[in-house]
């Protein structure tokens, strides 16, 4: 229940900021409280908090392991494509 | 049948069988991660790319739509949350009555979704053959509705499959198939709803809430 007020109270927050102009921090804003109320529903209401597993942990932290690899690894290279000229042009 | 009722003949007890079970379908989110998280990636390239187009596209969002189906999700979360807690303690028909309430909850979910995507069509931000929206710099700002559709539309089709899923769990525990020794469905059924709930907790800022701060 508490967690519950907690998601709906980000969530009145992230509703509220949008309507804000924070400049280029809003969207930083934004995915800071998404994270937020993800890892909320993960820890408590998918009780990997409570998990007696270990492998269960493993399990879940490589897979956002990846997903970062997958993200970061993509926008290496779109963001630095305008870096270095390109030979003959 | 008694204390062993719902074990599997491959498992040698119960609890054995419930953390298989979990990891099996933890298992199963990762490769659900991966999958939108190429959606999410293709978003990204996009959007650091073409930051103009996706503020506009932004814009056509219905806020309030997003907001309530967002209260909507984040509400059905709880209610399964304390189905599987019910189900843990043996009230087979406080689970069956929290599955259902979420369950409908999805429905009600994808009615908006529903009115909004009839609304999109209405404006001509159907990209393709239906576009009719005079905006500047076209292709970029109909890429951002097709990575929309596409993003919002398996979200849906998951909330479709997760409707179902509650719905049959939520029947079998009225029927009292569930004990506290044996109730891995619904905390596994549980676990892909939240699932669910989570992609949207990051589609709605990243579709929602982009061009509204220039309000």
């Amino acid at each position: 229940m508490v967690v519950w007020m907690a998601l709906m109270a980000l969530m009145a927050l992230t509703a509220g900021l949008s309507r804000i102009n924070l400049g280029e921090w809003s969207t930083v804003v934004a995915l800071i409280i998404a994270a937020i109320k993800a890892l909320l529903v993960v820890l408590f209401f998918m009780h990997v908090k409570y998990e007696q597993q270990k492998i269960a942990w493993v399990f879940v932290i490589a897979g956002f392991f990846w997903l970062t690899i997958l993200l970061a690894l993509t926008m290496t290279d779109y963001m630095t494509r305008g870096y270095l000229g390109v030979a003959g042009h | 049948m008694t204390a062993q009722h719902g074990l599997r003949h491959h498992f040698a007890d119960m609890e054995q069988q419930r953390e298989s079970a979990t990891l099996g379908m933890w298992v199963f989110l990762i490769t659900e991660i991966m999958f939108f998280g190429g959606l999410f990636a293709a978003y990204v390239v996009y959007r650091t790319t073409h930051y103009e187009a996706w503020v506009i596209g932004s814009e056509h969002m219905e806020f309030w739509i997003g907001t309530i189906n967002t209260v909507i999700l984040l509400c059905s979360s709880l209610l399964v949350a304390l189905a599987v807690h019910a189900s843990q303690i043996g009230r087979n028909r406080t689970t069956a009555l929290y599955l259902w309430i979420a369950s409908a909850m999805g429905v009600a979910f994808l009615v908006l979704k529903a009115i909004e995507y009839r609304a999109h069509y209405l404006e001509g931000s159907v990209p393709g053959a239906f576009w009719h929206m005079a905006v500047p710099d076209r292709p970029s700002v109909e890429m951002f509705f097709y990575i929309y559709f596409v993003m919002t539309g398996l979200h849906a089709l998951h909330v479709t499959i997760g409707i179902v899923l509650l719905a049959v769990i939520g029947w079998y525990a009225a029927k009292g198939r569930y004990s506290p020794q044996y109730h891995n469905p619904v905390h596994v059924s549980g676990l892909y709803w939240h699932f669910v709930d989570v992609v949207w907790i990051f589609l709605y800022p990243l579709l929602y809430l982009i061009g509204h701060k220039k309000a």
